[in-house]
């Protein structure tokens, strides 16, 4: 064995050695990777190309203003309670419509893709709501619910609520013949075979139901708020657009940018952790 | 080949909980003149047509034939995952199987499948003891010291926490027969399980396969289209004619144990190899020809 294969100690191989890395070198080395300083050039040139449009005034971005000014009225707006709060409240929807999303959707599909008979009965209803807008709703939903709230968080509901059934119903319909036989073989019983094959073998479905359902959750609650709410950051938005205030306009979205990729990396680690098998993508 | 440690693993298997079976039960399969006629929407497919065949217990037979000509539907049947249309099936002279009886598969016929059913949300180790433990014949932990131990004898104990998606095929197939050993099944129902693997990875899985089978002894039902490997494995090779499927010839392969690649090149083998040809050569013509018949 060559010298340099081998650790101080001479004995022990240097592969075999666990390094001792310190906190900065472990923080240096997760932030620092190659697609986290890609991400950071392509944003970077983002702004850069925006930039450059609006000073050599282009047509089409005559009315956009540069992202310095937008930059000022982002640390403008930052320290003003209202911008928070307008914040809070759209989060607070998401967070209220995509839990109950989830906690009605998963076991309604579970229960179309596990039996024949639900599917036949349900699966008729569901296709003639599924293509209503969530939009469509607000309407119905404002009449139907007492409080702005509930209205808006029961629009939010509805725009994640179909797309995780028909992502768990489909990953129930997908399961391999050959896990249930497997099981059965095993020892399972019928009555095991929802809660040891179907259950675990829906995960991945669920958790891309999941993924697409934040999305979407986001989508709808900026569109919900610009028409029925009093708060959150769609109506920032649109009494930015009412008031001619540009600058406010972008923050909005920039911030709705944000928040939407915030919480689909938080459903992104939930995801993975529900599956240690396998990466969400 | 049997060691002193092997013959404690099976005392052990034999005494512990694990054991679901009487002495009495050694895992003959009787099959006696089964029939199975598909009828999806009055198609009438006759998958087996009187079909009859005797498996001692402890015996490893291979079975071959064209595709489509029953193999799998008989798995099945003795499998317990579909019924069949005449006949009778019997397992230590119990009835298994017969018109009116309602299938039930279970862990005393294991069933290894072509593509793999390790479940993918478990590691290797929890795959292996889901039988004993859903079955409740064993607590998690007696099972898992049973587990340890027949994945160390295949080489296997490395890889007890990873989960099977990160495995080859090879491996993941050799864990699946972990899985089913541990039941002490009596019958362990393979379907090609080695099908599409590379040649070193097959002739690895084999040579597992058989260092497992001169251990347990279980009897085994093993399909498969490579003549070689059947031969190479089996004590008796079924060839079944083309659908409907019955027993054309069986052959009876008098190679002593343990075996060893060696063999494959004796005039023993190649005499064996040839006979088995013949037949099934014939029968995947008239399989081609009827295709060729059908599509016309």
């Amino acid at each position: 064995m060559s010298e340099t294969n081998v650790s101080k100690d001479n004995r022990v191989p240097e592969m075999f050695v666990k390094k001792e890395i310190s906190f900065v070198r472990r923080l240096q080395k997760k932030l620092l990777n190659r697609t986290n300083i890609n991400g950071t050039i392509a944003i970077l040139g983002f702004f850069v190309v925006w930039h450059l449009l609006v000073i050599l005034q282009i047509p089409f971005m005559k009315h956009i203003p540069t992202p310095v000014t937008v930059l000022k009225t982002f640390v403008n707006l930052i320290t003003q309670k209202i911008y928070w709060v307008s914040l809070w409240f759209s989060t607070k929807r998401v967070f209220y419509g995509f839990v109950a999303a989830q906690v009605l959707g998963i076991p309604l599909g579970l229960a179309m893709g596990w039996s024949r008979k639900f599917k036949y009965l349900s699966f008729p209803v569901f296709e003639v709501l599924r293509p209503i807008p969530p939009l469509a709703w607000v309407p119905v939903s404002i009449l139907f619910w007492p409080t702005n709230e509930l209205s808006i968080a029961f629009i939010t509901f509805i725009g994640a609520f179909f797309t995780i059934v028909l992502n768990v119903l489909r990953g129930v319909s997908s399961i391999d013949k050959e896990l249930y036989r497997s099981a059965l073989s095993l020892g399972a019983k019928p009555q095991h075979i929802f809660r040891k094959i179907i259950l675990p073998a829906s995960i991945p479905s669920i958790a891309t139901g999941m993924m697409v359902g934040i999305g979407i959750t986001w989508n709808v609650v900026i569109a919900a708020e610009m028409i029925a709410g009093d708060k959150g950051i769609g109506r920032l938005t649109w009494e930015g657009y009412l008031a001619g205030d540009t600058p406010t306009i972008i923050v909005g979205m920039i911030s709705i940018g944000f928040a939407g990729w915030l919480s689909s990396g938080i459903v992104k680690i939930i995801a993975d952790k529900m599956m240690p098998w396998r990466k969400l993508f | 080949m049997r060691n002193n440690g092997d013959e404690e693993v099976i005392k052990k298997a034999t005494i512990t909980k694990s054991d679901n079976n009487d002495m009495t039960r050694k895992g003959a399969l009787s099959v006696r003149n089964v029939t199975k006629i598909y009828d999806p929407e009055g198609v009438h497919v006759v998958a087996l047509e009187n079909c009859s065949l005797d498996i001692k217990a402890g015996e490893f037979v291979a079975v071959v034939g064209p595709s489509g000509c029953g193999k799998t539907t008989l798995l099945n049947i003795i499998a317990g995952f579909d019924s069949l249309t005449h006949g009778e099936i019997y397992l230590d002279n119990e009835l298994l199987a017969a018109p009116g009886v309602k299938p039930k598969p279970g862990p005393d016929r294991v069933v290894v499948f072509q593509h793999g059913a390790l479940f993918p949300w478990k590691t290797v180790l929890d795959n292996v003891i889901y039988g004993p433990v859903i079955q409740k014949k064993m607590s998690r932990s007696e099972a898992i010291e049973i587990a340890r131990d027949k994945l160390s004898r295949l080489g296997l104990k490395e890889i007890e926490n990873v989960y099977p998606g990160q495995l080859s095929s090879g491996m993941q197939r050799r864990v699946e027969i972990v899985r089913a050993l541990i039941n002490n099944p009596l019958v362990l129902l393979l379907d090609e399980p080695f099908r599409g693997m590379d040649s070193v990875t097959k002739s690895a899985s084999h040579e597992a396969l058989l260092e497992l089978y001169d251990i347990f002894h279980k009897t085994i039902y093993f399909i498969t289209h490579d003549l070689e490997e059947a031969i190479f494995l089996s004590d008796t090779v079924v060839v079944m004619t083309t659908r409907p499927g019955k027993i054309r010839m069986t052959i009876e392969v008098d190679l002593p144990r343990p075996r060893d690649y060696r063999m494959l090149s004796t005039p023993k083998f190649l005499e064996l190899k040839e006979m088995a040809k013949d037949a099934v050569h014939e029968e995947a013509l008239k399989a081609f020809q009827r295709g060729e018949r059908e599509l016309a």
